[in-house]
């Protein structure tokens, strides 16, 4: 079939140039790299009373389909459990009053923006990316539409255009990066609440507002900021009277999905060595292989 | 797949080795009987039945294409992913992987005995795995823009999914390399252009003997890269849903899901090679080779041992036993995916008198790919719950049509592909006696 002298070249040459030329090009194992003065949300549910114009806000800018502010009046949507779709990228949910409270417990939910974000590691082009500055954002142009970010998500949040046939986007809350960082303006929700339920800042000093809170009034607050570990923290950050799990927000690990599967992935191919070692192996149990059949092909020519 | 009495016996009565008639090019030295060609015609009640089948699948495809996903499935915003990444995807990479099983154990430890089922195993890689392709590019959204995973500058070397698609792409390639010397061997000697092209025979005779003596050379290379390949795919195959550890269910969930994925690939990829084997033998009116694919079968054991006891460790390792007797569908899923796919057929593959009868081989076969079928079924689908879901997802008929379709066309192609080119070897006497 092949000399081996001539099939050990190919191999070593192959190798060589797989390693040289692909090492480079391999992103490697990506360090976040997060400015401190990333941006960030801080919901404080305590203070929603799910007049939901945030939603409406949301649609305006986002030129999402939506009725006009007064159908945001219209609280008989609140009876059932909503979830983010194409066509409305953050709502509201509503829950049983606090203890002794009459008023209902209202909810916002959105895209939480994760810090080491599974739908970014998981988006096979790069589409999605994780702004230094915070916001996680979506190139349409780049998508092929795979939805394995959907698939990753612990949050559940991108949705799609199922029925786009032609040009269907993956659909979901981008913390409005063309005001935020463009125009240095609140996000279009964070703005309309006649509440101040959510406050827009840094990342780093929202934490400290909410842990003020929680510290000053240990009554009104259930114990714990949802977002600070969340998936190894995340830019939204929510506080509530009770626990999240009653607020139907999912439990999710402390450290990012993605670490263990970054890991997995950069284990078996940084340098290529895994992949390397393999064909090496192949070559020699191949060369070995062929030269015992030549042996036994010399001992019996008749074979 | 039978063919009516009266033409089995007129086709029964030729020589089933075919000397293809030298167009004249003078002595090429391929006089020889080169492959068996299948003695039985080309449409069969059974192909007709695929015909149909496939003509529905592309059907569904222009419906597909015309109105979206949502005209024709069942996903939505809780289920991203449904049948076609489960079947046409997970499903005909697992099954494709008797192409490189069997360039490992025929080439690369060179064990001539099994030399007749590499090409069978080959063929069915390639159309596999331009299968798995198309069925990807049915279910992107964006299909037109597949070419972005291959531009350095949208290069994600973090997503699992990136590096399957390399894979899947570069070994797509080495197949179709690997394939190229069944063409060689089939036209040189005997180019035979229609009409003007006439003139052309010269020419392209030459380019095709040069191409078999370059590949000659080279082709260790690409039989080894192919193997590399197959491994580093099969297994990121798995890692895709280790980043989704609150929606896959415990049973499946674990840090070690690509080496299970690996592990199984090795089984059902020796599996595969047997039950088509059988499956082609009896369609193409050939007698079996038990005498190649019983001492395969023998191999399989070990490689369902090694894949269940990787399986065990890591189910006592995370402590996962506690859902096995739930009675939910999952469990009762994981328990039929273990014993139906790797308990019973290792019972019947180690048995040395049961190995060597026909069914059994078959059967043991067939129930390796069932299992594996009902692993990858179970990791896509069944035990994917997102943490909204209202409700389980169901495919939806169009679904079932595209990918019963998809398969029609490859079995087609299949069987096109041994009629036009040297892949089954020519029958030997006394072997199957």
């Amino acid at each position: 079939m092949v000399s081996r002298r001539d099939f050990l070249k190919i191999a070593g040459s192959a190798a060589s140039t797989a390693a040289v030329s692909l090492v480079g090009g391999e992103a490697a194992a990506s360090p976040l790299h997060l400015d401190p003065d990333r941006i960030g949300v801080l919901t404080d549910f305590t203070l929603c009373i799910g007049c939901r114009r945030c939603e409406w806000a949301c649609a305006q800018q986002n030129e999402l389909p939506f009725g006009p502010l007064e159908s945001c009046d219209d609280q008989s949507v609140l009876a059932e459990m909503r979830r983010p779709n194409a066509e409305r990228f953050t709502v509201v949910n509503r829950y049983e009053p606090s203890e002794g409270q009459a008023k209902p417990f209202d909810i916002k939910v959105q895209c939480m923006h994760c810090e080491h974000a599974p739908c970014v590691s998981a988006c096979i082009v790069g589409a999605l990316e994780k702004n230094p500055l915070g916001p996680v954002t979506y190139d349409a142009w780049k998508c092929i539409g795979c939805r394995y970010c959907m698939v990753a998500c612990p949050f559940q949040i991108p949705a799609y255009e199922y029925d786009d046939n032609l040009t269907p986007r993956v659909m979901k809350c981008n913390l409005c990066e063309d005001r935020t960082l463009k125009e240095g303006r609140k996000p279009a929700c964070v703005e309309i609440c006649p509440q101040e339920a959510m406050v827009f800042g840094k990342r780093a000093d929202l934490l400290d507002l909410a842990h003020d809170r929680i510290r000053n009034q240990p009554d009104r607050y259930h114990n714990e900021i949802y977002g600070e570990h969340s998936v190894g923290g995340t830019s939204w950050f929510f506080l509530a009277d009770r626990p999240f799990t009653e607020l139907d927000l999912p439990e999710v690990p402390d450290t990012s999905p993605a670490e263990v599967t970054e890991g997995i992935q950069h284990g078996i191919f940084r340098g290529f060595t895994g992949p390397i070692m393999l064909f090496g192996l192949m070559s020699v149990l191949m060369k070995s292989a062929g030269d015992k059949r030549k042996d036994e092909d010399k001992e019996d020519p008749h074979a | 797949m039978h063919s009516t009495p009266a033409n089995e016996s007129a086709v029964l009565d030729q020589d089933i080795a075919v000397v293809l008639p030298d167009p004249g090019h003078g002595d090429h030295g391929h006089h020889e009987p080169l492959w068996a060609k299948p003695p039985v015609p080309f449409f069969s009640r059974g192909t007709l039945v695929l015909c149909v089948l496939a003509a529905a699948g592309l059907a569904v495809l222009a419906a597909r294409l015309i109105w979206g996903l949502s005209a024709v499935t069942n996903l939505d915003d809780q289920y991203p992913w449904g049948l076609w990444i489960a079947i046409d995807v997970a499903c005909g990479v697992a099954l494709a992987a008797g192409g490189f099983t069997t360039a490992f154990v025929a080439h690369i430890l060179n064990n001539e005995k099994y030399h007749p089922v590499v090409r069978p195993a080959l063929l069915t890689a390639v159309l596999g795995y331009t299968f798995v392709a198309l069925g990807v590019c049915v279910d992107l959204g964006r299909y037109y823009n597949i070419w972005h995973v291959l531009m350095p500058s949208m290069w994600q070397g973090n997503s699992a999914l990136f590096e399957v698609g390399m894979c899947v792409c570069c070994y797509l390639t080495v197949l179709y390399i690997e394939f190229l010397p069944l063409v060689c061997e089939r036209f040189i000697g005997r180019v035979n252009l229609p009409g003007f092209l006439k003139a052309l025979n010269g020419p392209v005779d030459t380019l095709l003997r040069v191409l078999d003596a370059t590949l000659a050379r080279v082709m260790s290379f690409f039989l080894i890269m192919g193997v590399v390949l197959s491994c580093a795919h099969q297994s990121s195959l798995g890692t895709l849903m280790v980043i989704a550890p609150t929606k896959l269910h415990p049973l499946w969930h674990t840090a070690v899901l690509p080496l299970l994925f690996l592990l199984s690939a090795f089984a059902v990829g020796l599996s595969m090679v047997i039950f088509e084997g059988i499956l082609a033998s009896r369609s193409f009116k050939r007698s079996i080779e038990m005498h190649v694919l019983s001492p395969l079968g023998r191999i399989v054991p070990f490689l369902l041992t090694v894949y269940f006891g990787a399986k065990l460790i890591d189910m006592v390792n995370r402590g996962t036993f506690r859902y096995l007797n739930d009675g939910s569908l999952q469990s009762n899923m994981f328990i039929l995916e273990v014993v139906l796919g790797i308990f019973v057929p290792m019972a019947l593959f180690m048995s040395h008198r049961l190995r060597r009868k026909p069914v059994v081989l078959f059967t043991a076969a067939a129930l390796v790919v069932l299992g594996v079928v009902l692993n990858r079924v179970n990791v896509f689908i069944i035990g994917y719950k997102p943490v909204y879901a209202d409700g389980p997802y169901v495919p939806a008929i169009p679904e079932i049509i595209l990918t019963v379709g998809f398969i029609s066309i490859l079995i087609l192609l299949y069987r096109f592909f041994v009629f036009l080119l040297p892949v089954l070897p020519v029958e030997e006497e006394g072997h199957n006696a």
